[in-house]
């Protein structure tokens, strides 16, 4: 069973309706014990990093992630759920989870696109991944896969960390992390095929990391 | 590197799509779920459905359209048709839209622009423009008139300060049709795509008048859209998105070709 966090800024029902597809059982929850029970956690978002903040701190939802990946539990955080897992992020200037070393800038719109053109924000539709590390996500999806994006700040995590990059305007971290924790800046609810089997990855190595225990 | 979008647009009565779609095998061709499955399979990068239903009982039907679709294809799409307020938002976009577009009820009252970019994020605000070519005045300075109604109904607003308006407002893309162009099946309206693209800051999506492959390529190379929508020529087979997306490719521009 996968838990998908339960917050008002996220994305959840898009997130479910593609693991129900996947017939991977998955219920959405803001309940500490049932994400930490679950055999992973996927952590959905849109909207802004300090609302989405906020959120989690209301609901003490903080606190819950933190021991999420302090117990080695599979999670997968997305979009705004990728961002705010680094220290800090430029959007609303939003002290974030700091789970992972780094911060969120904002696309500069005097960036060129590949026609010389002032850089259109927010960074909206598909684009390329170009693979840095091995990662057990992108499992077999082809290399000329494409993703879904929609965001107008961009993850910059310690080096080390970045498993893929896009390039918009420059090329940052679309995909990072380690194994068990990692985050996607694009949407694999909304990438077609390659974003289901992105979930399906996710999902396998949960069932895997659970057996291990 | 950014890919172009090719979306193509489905128009949808009480919960059946109204335009007859020359399809064989095993697709209903008078189901938006159905269709809509097709398109995200061969290809589509997204995909608008416009509600042209009048009464409410149509509506409640084609939320339900709406959550089907949302569970059988994982790419993008939006709503347009019929919203009127950030209630009607809301129940599209639970129902598993990405986006919702807003047009003649923005026109009336455009503060549903920044209420809808507050509320959801600008990402979710399509502004949908149909646009007619007028004798250049005071009033309407480009030239280019923003018509209501289908294009039946004026309203004396400039196209290129509405975009501008709209994009102030929290838009976060512009799908701009011209009249003109619309069914004629000779191409975009270039000249209008390009004036308004070059200038807001947010993606332009080009509408009415494709008539082949061609012609989606002048919309996203000098018109600067960042995508196109289509129509006919899908939906009577005459082209199908692979074959498009081939042609583009061809000819330089950057689209998904791997799915």
């Amino acid at each position: 069973m996968l838990a998908i966090l339960d917050y008002e800024a996220g994305n959840q029902t898009s997130v479910r309706r593609a693991l129900d597809f996947l017939d991977i059982p998955c219920t959405i929850t803001a309940e500490p014990n049932a994400l930490l029970q679950a055999d992973g956690v996927i952590f959905p978002g849109v909207g802004a990093a300090g609302q989405a903040m906020a959120e989690l701190g209301d609901k003490g939802l903080d606190a819950v992630l933190k021991e999420v990946v302090r117990t080695g539990k599979p999670l997968l955080g997305i979009c705004v759920g990728c961002q705010i897992l680094l220290d800090y992020s430029e959007e609303n200037d939003t002290k974030t989870l700091a789970i992972l070393p780094g911060e969120c800038r904002r696309f500069d719109p005097s960036w060129k696109d590949e026609d010389g053109r002032n850089l259109i924000i927010p960074h909206m539709g598909w684009n390329g991944l170009r693979r840095k590390q091995e990662c057990v996500l992108l499992g077999n999806v082809p290399d000329e896969a494409e993703f879904y994006f929609v965001h107008s700040y961009f993850p910059v995590p310690s080096p080390e960390l970045v498993l893929a990059t896009t390039f918009y305007g420059q090329e940052f971290a679309s995909l990072f992390g380690r194994p068990g924790l990692w985050a996607t800046q694009f949407h694999p609810e909304k990438s077609g095929r390659p974003g289901l089997t992105l979930l399906a990855n996710f999902h396998a190595h949960c069932k895997e990391a659970t057996h291990a225990q | 590197m950014l890919s172009k979008r090719i979306i193509p647009c489905l128009d949808v009565r009480d919960g059946r799509l109204t335009k007859g779609v020359k399809f064989k095998g095993n697709v209903d061709i008078g189901d938006p779920v159905d269709m809509a499955k097709f398109y995200s399979d061969e290809g589509a990068d997204e995909l608008v459905f416009y509600d042209i239903t009048a009464s409410s009982e149509g509506r409640g039907i084609m939320l339900r359209v709406v959550e089907e679709v949302a569970s059988k294809t994982f790419i993008p799409f939006s709503v347009g048709g019929g919203i009127r307020n950030v209630a009607d938002m809301r129940a599209v976009l639970l129902a598993g839209a990405e986006k919702i577009s807003v047009n003649s009820a923005a026109v009336r009252a455009p503060e549903i622009i920044s209420q809808g970019a507050a509320a959801f994020g600008s990402q979710c605000v399509v502004v949908g423009m149909d646009v007619l070519k007028v004798p250049v005045t005071l009033e309407i300075p480009s030239g280019y008139e923003v018509v209501i109604h289908g294009g039946r109904t004026p309203t004396g607003m400039d196209a290129l300060a509405w975009a501008r308006r709209a994009q102030e407002l929290g838009a976060g893309e512009i799908c701009l049709n011209s009249i003109d162009a619309d069914g004629t099946k000779e191409g975009y309206e270039l000249t209008l795509t390009r004036l308004i693209a070059e200038s807001v800051s947010i993606p332009v999506i080009a509408s009415g008048g494709a008539g082949k492959p061609e012609h989606m390529a002048d919309a996203l190379t000098q018109g600067l859209a960042s995508a196109a929508l289509i129509a006919s020529i899908v939906h009577y087979g005459e082209y199908t998105i692979r074959g498009i997306k081939d042609i583009l490719a061809n000819q330089g521009i950057k689209v998904r070709q791997v799915w």
